[in-house]
């Protein structure tokens, strides 16, 4: 429930390419609003001070703390989730990736990861295995290591790479 | 935790973001990149009235070179500098030292002007902009007021800024290709905050130091750069054994390092007298390849 007094904001943005308007506390955070207010909970609140990337959501192509901003600050953007539908194909590659080689546990850590890793993989098509971990440092796993993370991401890398020669 | 509550407003211009800070002062805070601001609403250990994002604020993340200035406006996302060519060609230690900046999702949305304005002693661009004797530009309704960064840092998350004032954006001199610059900093994880730092600019004629600045991060309360340091490696070519060591011991002799956290003084001292020595060694000798650590 909200207090009466509590101040709220119209906005209207696109979310995972369907157009959303909502009404939003102005201090609710983009991922409880999409959690609580649009049910995608594939993006998990960990930490909540910026320290944990289990928050990532994309925000005009741009990968963000879900929890270091307001649900008010994407009016009139474009918000992706790893729930779309309309996955990039090296999501598509990260998620094959991370299912074969077991690159996750509990699973909190991985929406955060994937598209971290997702926009690493935009921009450098050939990472090392030190750009993966420099790229993934602000992502904590708790349960699997990092070991496992880091192949898959040069996995799908590989992948995609294959795949443009060919 | 969640934000207590605030209000929110969102201006569409500079002038009307100074018109509001104005009116709220310090009862409103600016929300740039929010990467320090909502971390510090979430733990309840900032609890401003007024919220005045200044997102929408049209030309305050521009990056551009004029004559031998390059201008970073207030609001330029740490990725946008990062990438910049303008940036690694005008002002390469900016680069080099963004690496170091927290970690990809945060640098999409941290600015410059916050880094800045929060003044947090271990972070890396307010020792950059001592080290490269920028200018910062602080806007109010009253109109603009340019302050040498040496003197815009006052203590501990202490700047000049009033409170009425926007970081509107930075000057910094082009570096001319007689300059060199190094950093190199000491973090227990990749993109956390430094337990120490060291950034060095250095201008050279005939293979002689001519000019030299340099100041730490991590260590004192506030960057400042380090005179005492400077002087001993003028006058003669860049990496000398013996300049290095009177560098090393007047670093020693100068720093006040930050006391009372979980890192021993004593440590921190320890960690820039190794940091600068190698910052130092690699400038004189370059390595290619970018990262050599
Ligand atoms: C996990 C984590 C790790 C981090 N690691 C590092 C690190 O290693 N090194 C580092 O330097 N930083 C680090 N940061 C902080 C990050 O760089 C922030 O982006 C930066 O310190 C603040 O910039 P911001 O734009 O996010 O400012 P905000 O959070 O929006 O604001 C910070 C403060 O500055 C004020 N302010 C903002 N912009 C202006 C302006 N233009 N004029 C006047 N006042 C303004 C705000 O009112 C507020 O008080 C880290 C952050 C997190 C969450
Ligand atoms: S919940 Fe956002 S970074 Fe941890
Ligand atoms: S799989 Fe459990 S936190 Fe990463």
């Amino acid at each position: 429930m909200m207090a009466s007094d509590e101040p709220t904001a119209e906005i209207s943005c696109t979310v995972n390419g369907q157009p959303v308007r909502a009404h939003v506390p102005v201090r609710q955070s983009l991922v409880d609003f999409v959690r609580h207010g649009l049910g995608l909970t594939g993006s998990h609140v960990g930490c909540e001070h910026g320290v944990c990337g289990a928050c990532h959501a994309v925000v005009d192509g741009r990968v963000v703390r879900g929890c270091l901003m307001l649900a008010v600050q994407v009016d009139g953007r474009t918000v992706t989730t790893i729930e779309t539908d309309q996955p990039t194909a090296q999501m598509r590659a990260l998620q094959d990736a991370f299912f074969e080689r077991a690159a996750l546990q509990c699973g909190f850590c991985t929406p955060g990861m994937i598209l971290q890793a997702s926009e690493l993989l935009t921009r450098t098509a050939a990472p090392t295995r030190a750009e993966i971990r420099d790229a993934l440092s602000g992502n904590y796993c708790r349960c699997t290591g990092y070991h496992a993370i880091v192949d898959a991401v040069e996995t799908a890398a590989a992948r995609l790479r294959d795949k443009a020669a060919a | 935790m969640k934000p207590p509550r605030f209000d929110y407003l969102r201006p569409q211009t500079l002038a009307e973001a100074l018109e509001l800070l104005d009116r709220h002062g310090g009862d409103a805070a600016i929300l740039a990149g929010g990467q320090s601001l909502m971390p510090m609403l979430n733990l309840r250990v900032a609890q401003p009235a007024v919220l005045i994002d200044i997102n929408a604020v049209p030309e305050l993340d521009r990056i551009g070179r004029s004559g031998d200035r390059l201008s970073l406006g207030g609001r330029a996302r740490h990725n946008d500098v990062f990438r910049s060519a303008e940036v690694a060609q005008a002002a390469p230690l900016l680069t080099v030292a963004l690496e170091h900046v927290a970690h990809e999702a945060i640098r999409n949305r941290g600015t410059l002007g916050g880094s800045l304005a929060l003044a947090d002693p271990a972070a890396e661009l307010p020792a950059c902009m001592v080290c490269l004797d920028a200018e910062i530009v602080a806007a109010s309704v009253k109109g603009e007021r340019r302050i040498p960064a040496g003197a815009f840092f006052q203590g501990l998350y202490t700047t000049t800024l009033e409170p009425n004032e926007i970081l509107a954006r930075v000057d910094v001199p082009a570096a001319g290709t007689d300059w060199r610059f190094g950093f190199d900093e000491v973090a227990r994880r990749r993109g956390d905050f430094a337990m120490a730092g060291v950034a060095v600019a250095v201008r050279e004629e005939s293979k002689a130091v001519a000019e030299c600045r340099i100041s730490l991060l991590g260590v004192e309360m506030s960057p400042r750069r380090m005179e005492a340091v400077e002087m001993c490696l003028l006058d003669a070519p860049l990496g000398t054994a013996a300049n290095i060591v009177a560098a090393q011991s007047a670093l020693r002799d100068t720093l006040e390092p930050i006391e009372g956290s979980e890192i021993p003084p004593e440590y921190r001292i320890q960690i820039a007298r190794e940091l600068l020595a190698r910052v130092i060694r690699a400038m004189a000798a370059p390595v290619s390849g970018k990262r050599t650590h």
